[in-house]
């Protein structure tokens, strides 16, 4: 086995993803090399990865989030950008765990009309969703049209 | 400023909603690049060594398989920490090889058993069951407290 001896120790790096009509992620990219002070920042087809000192790297991602706050989400993400481990240039097809992402991209853009529609009604007015863990019987009509179906 | 953990462990949407509320959310992340800034010997991708499914051992009994006590030495020490936890529950995403899916049996066992408060949800999958998650979101951080 071989000595590892970790690059960018101290770093954070951190995802900004875009789901806007009105941002783009170049839009992003320009804004943070305006504001970078020494943080790297990369831009991809989702967003930007921003990695650098941890107070750097808040500072830049609470800049970034204000120019859509409600349609820009922000993750942290263990390797620095374009690490051989992880970057899909060295690995080929997607790079592990986009396809989490790219699922959850799917759903955001009703996360950001719930965050777009608390800034106009209050929270605790708004009914509960439904318990994952309740345990639903089955319907008897349901049961029946089941039982129906059934080749006799 | 509670420590959050989010189920699935990788989630954008729960990693976002969290801090935005202020509390700090224990992704695999932060796992993760604990590990690979770490010096030591080379064991690439995730700088899981063999180590790990030792450490895994305060989680896993030795007949389970490594795979699970190497995940649980990541996922172990955060659960063991959180004060809160959010779990998706119809997270497809964390599908896996069984190594993942016991390590997430594993992991919502422990959650449970913990006594924390804990917020059980599904993704919307419509504007207003996105205003219903956001919304319980919201309620479940604001009433831990702290916040920054």
């Amino acid at each position: 086995m071989t000595e590892y001896r970790p690059v960018h120790v101290g770093t954070v790096t951190k995802y900004v993803v875009v789901e806007s009509f009105d941002v783009m992620p170049a839009d992003l990219a320009i804004r943070g090399y305006e504001i970078s002070q020494g943080a790297m920042i990369k831009e991809t087809c989702f967003g930007l990865v921003v990695s650098g000192k941890p107070d750097e790297v808040d500072r830049i991602v609470e800049e970034l989030r204000n120019m859509d706050p409600d349609h820009i989400f922000v993750k942290d993400r263990g390797f620095p950008p374009g690490d051989a481990r992880r970057c899909r240039a060295n690995l080929g097809g997607a790079r592990p765990g986009y396809h989490g992402m790219e699922f959850e991209m799917t759903v955001i853009p009703y996360v950001s009309h719930g965050l777009e529609e608390l800034k106009k009604r209050d929270a605790a007015s708004v009914p509960a969703p439904a318990d994952p863990l309740a345990h639903e019987a089955l319907d008897v009509a349901d049961l029946r049209k089941l039982i129906d179906a059934q080749e006799s | 400023m509670a420590k959050v953990f989010i189920y699935p462990a990788t989630s954008l949407i729960l990693s976002d909603l969290v801090a935005r509320h202020g509390h700090t959310p224990l992704s695999s992340a932060v796992a993760i690049r604990e590990r690979i800034q770490t010096p030591g010997l080379e064991s690439p991708p995730l700088q899981i060594t063999p180590e790990e499914p030792k450490k895994g051992l305060k989680w896993a009994a030795v007949e389970v398989p490594a795979g699970v006590r190497g995940r649980m030495a990541l996922y172990g020490p955060m659960v063991g920490e959180a004060e809160a936890a959010i779990i998706i529950n119809d997270a497809d995403l964390a599908f896996g090889c069984m190594g993942c899916a016991r390590t997430n049996e594993l992991i919502k066992f422990l959650l449970r058993q913990k006594d924390i408060p804990k917020l059980d949800l599904n993704y919307p999958k419509n504007p207003d069951e996105g205003v219903r998650f956001v919304a319980a979101i919201k309620r479940f951080l604001d009433e831990l407290g702290g916040a920054r």
